[in-house]
């Protein structure tokens, strides 16, 4: 990564979700379950709308590392959303690999309603993850 | 591209400004392209500063809105609303959340919340710079809706439905109804039994034509949306063709050689494979208990009505809305808490009232009487160690009133109450000082010392360290110990996965908003009542019952539904029909249509449920979703950048 950065912790973009994993993010809030500021979070409706080029333009513009925050078999909009965001991040990924980047960088999740604990161990240890390998 | 944008700051009293430094984000965000006008506010939800913001969006025009406080969840439709009121089309609002994902989440660095917050609101910013305004897709719901659990939260809800005018679908999975509260005889202020309550409630129901009552029946499928949901119901038989003649069902009892712990007795006594849990429950058909049942035939044989030849039946049923009311378990202790399961004469509250009611002039307990009584509270309840953190509230005073019941009921009764802090809240508290008037002892521990329960010769020995009486060591002989257990979600919550509904800390049904929104769930169009949501008394179960069914009936009643109309769109010029976008939408939203001598897809609006599942799939990039085109998520993207 460019250098330059204010803070020292790894800039991370989460995909939540507006209906599972999003109130499981604004829990960990409530619960003062602390993780780095540098985590920001765009809540969509369904994991599986997740466009390969919106995470592919987050890591190519400058954030370290990609986070989905994926509904797993919660999803209201049917079984299929495992395997549907399953697929889409296989196929980012093919797409990292190409162009040179650690395909590590994207990582994704089944974060339920209220698994406020498990999003933040796994955005902690992603950010250390990708402290030591951008460094 | 909008040019007139108001953004508002959200103080939240102080639980987003004592982490974040609200002014500082105010003047950030001042600069931003568009941004006319940005303040602060102690309370955005307040009356005043809504009708402050409906006066600045009318007076300078704005064409933009961001308020940015606490989660969407919360006041995402209060600003949409505000929005409206000031003539502006409510989907140019969009919302910022700095408080659960910012001030609260990261109160430990106050430098860095400051910063996430700007962030977020400029990416808000961004968002609202495409925003456009859109209407309402209207689609029909039918105007029905499917009660689960006929305890006393469900009738009192399937009653309330039918009155206003829905089709209601009862949906019991034992086959009896009264849940609960018909395991209970006298009730606190009334003095009238579980069972009258429950008489006068099933009376009430098969009164109305448009409630159907299904009984040993469950979900066990369910799709579709709100307005249109469609369960699938599995109706066990109770292989009873009609009720028995008088006689016939004792015989039939009698007969039958199974016998197994009867559960409506919490296991204290035992009951046959043909059984009713008391006589003329209801409905008042016996039932069949298949699991348990050897198909010996010997109840076919003095009974006419028996009938093995009913078969299970499915069932489904098409609602608009679905309210959850399946109560609640007793918690059950562990093996050798406080002697539980390993000292004959310790038993739970709920077996103690079972006792009570079958005996009759001395209170007996395993074939002896029963004289001095120790309660032991807080079982199962604000557990240090364990799990339920909570209060389950209904156990003081229901254990004080079944204590001053058995006063009244039997002679030279002693109660001794064990305790951690009496709460018999509200009215209850009339009965702590009946009970204390009566007599009645009471000891208290605090939660790290608890009384120990053992067994010394033939007695059983209650101590405590007293802290009323300044850690005194006391102890009582106890014909019959009682644990005051409190109340626990249903062990068998399947009903709960199967619709996806949360489940909060204390593993009960979670709704969104605890003051704000108590009755209903994420999940759009299913709402919950009684116990299943956390312990309850039946007046609050109640009360619940009817916001929950007011709720739904407010979802399905005028038969059309408006929707959101964030849905996919096609970009016809660069379409080239494949069919990637068909194959993976779940409802089946797209249609192949033939434009410009080309075949494209197309979008149902009243099927696509904006999910957004097509996006990713479609090779041509042809599709995007209202809210969450590319440009708009882009735009997100680039404001959230480190060091933009």
């Amino acid at each position: 990564m460019a250098g330059g950065k204010v803070n020292n912790s790894p800039k991370i973009l989460v995909f939540s979700t507006e209906k599972i994993s999003d109130p499981a993010i604004d829990m960990a809030g409530l619960l003062k379950l602390h993780y780095p500021p540098t985590v920001y979070t765009i809540p969509v409706p369904c994991s599986s709308t997740i466009k390969p080029r919106w995470i592919m333009h987050a890591l190519e513009q400058g954030f370290d590392g990609v986070f989905i925050a994926a509904d797993g078999t919660d999803c209201p909009y049917g079984e299929s959303c495992t395997d549907k965001t399953g697929e889409l991040v296989r196929v980012t990924m093919e797409e990292m690999k190409k162009k040179g980047m650690d395909p590590a960088r994207l990582k994704m999740a089944a974060i339920c309603s209220v698994c406020s604990e498990p999003f933040v161990n796994h955005v902690k240890s992603f950010a250390e993850y990708l402290s030591k390998s951008s460094n | 591209m909008k040019k007139k944008i108001g953004v508002y700051v959200c103080h939240c009293g102080g639980n987003i400004s004592d982490y974040v430094d609200v002014e500082r984000v105010r003047a950030a965000v001042e600069k931003e392209d568009g941004v006319f006008l940005a303040k602060t506010t102690m309370f955005a939800c307040a009356d005043s500063n809504q009708k402050e913001m409906v006066n600045d969006i009318k007076e300078m025009n704005l064409d933009g809105v961001v308020v940015a406080s606490c989660s969407p969840k919360l006041h995402l439709l209060t600003f949409r609303a505000v929005s409206e009121r000031a003539g502006l089309n409510k989907y140019n609002y969009v919302h910022a959340n700095i408080r659960e994902q910012v001030s609260w989440a990261h109160s430990d660095d106050k430098e860095g919340a400051t910063q996430k917050a700007i962030k977020i609101v400029e990416a808000a910013i961004a968002k609202v710079r495409h925003a456009e305004s859109l209407d309402p897709i209207k689609v029909k719901a039918t105007n029905a809706v499917a009660v689960i659990g006929a305890g006393v939260a469900g009738m009192r809800a399937a009653i309330e439905l039918a009155e206003a005018g829905s089709e209601v679908f009862l949906i019991e999975r034992e086959f009896f109804v009264g849940g609960r509260v018909s395991q209970w005889d006298n009730l606190f202020v009334s003095e009238e039994s579980g069972k009258e309550l429950i008489t006068r409630l099933y009376d009430e129901v098969m009164k109305h034509k448009h409630v159907t009552l299904l009984t040993g029946a469950e979900v066990v499928e369910n799709s579709g949306s709100v307005g249109n949901f469609e369960v699938k119901v599995k109706i066990t038989p109770r292989h009873f063709k009609l009720q028995c003649n008088p006689g016939e069902l004792d015989k039939a009892i009698e007969v039958c050689p199974v016998e197994i712990p009867d559960e409506f007795n919490f296991n204290i006594t035992k009951r046959k494979a043909i059984y009713h849990n008391y006589p003329s429950e209801y409905p008042q058909l016996p039932a069949i208990d298949m699991k348990n049942c050897t198909r010996c035939g010997e109840c076919e044989k003095v009974c006419t009505a028996v009938d093995f030849s009913q078969k299970t039946e499915y069932r489904n049923i098409k609602v608009g809305s679905i309210l959850l009311a399946t109560g609640f378990d007793p918690y059950e202790p562990k093996k050798g808490e406080f002697g539980y399961g390993e000292i004959d004469n310790v038993v739970t509250l709920p077996q103690f009232k079972r006792i009570v009611h079958y005996s009759k002039d001395k209170l007996m307990y395993n074939g002896k009487e029963v004289k001095h009584i120790a309660y032991i509270y807080c079982v199962g309840s604000r557990q240090v160690d364990g799990e339920n953190k909570y209060c389950s509230r209904y156990c003081c005073t229901a254990t004080i009133h079944a204590a001053i019941d058995v006063k009244k009921k039997f002679k030279n009764v002693h109660n001794y109450h064990f305790n951690r802090g009496i709460r018999t809240y509200g009215k209850q508290e009339v009965l702590y000082d009946e009970s204390s008037r009566l007599g009645d002892i009471y000891l208290q521990s605090f939660e790290h010392d608890p009384p120990i329960v053992e067994k010394v010769g033939n007695e059983t020995i209650v101590k405590i360290k007293d802290i009323l009486t300044k850690d005194q060591e006391l102890d009582v002989a106890a014909d019959i110990v009682v644990l005051v257990t409190g109340m626990t979600p249903r062990k068998d919550n399947s009903i709960g996965n199967l619709l996806k509904v949360p489940k909060g800390r204390d593993k009960f049904f979670n709704e969104i908003h605890m003051k704000l929104r108590p009755v209903e769930t994420v999940i759009d169009g299913v709402t919950i009542a009684g116990a299943s949501q956390g312990p309850k008394n039946i007046m609050e179960s109640m009360n619940s019952a009817l916001s929950a069914a007011t709720k739904s009936f407010s979802l399905v009643a005028s038969g059309e539904l408006a929707l959101e109309p964030t849905i996919a769109e096609v970009n016809e010029d660069t379409c080239e029909w494949c069919g990637k976008c068909d194959e993976a939408c779940p409802y089946s939203a797209f249609e192949k249509i033939e434009k410009n001598g080309k075949f494209i897809a197309k979008v149902n609006p009243a099927i696509c449920k904006g999910c957004g599942m097509c996006l990713p799939v479609c090779p041509a990039n042809s599709l995007n979703l209202i809210g969450f085109t590319d440009e708009d998520v882009e735009d997100m993207i680039d404001a959230l950048l480190p060091n933009t």
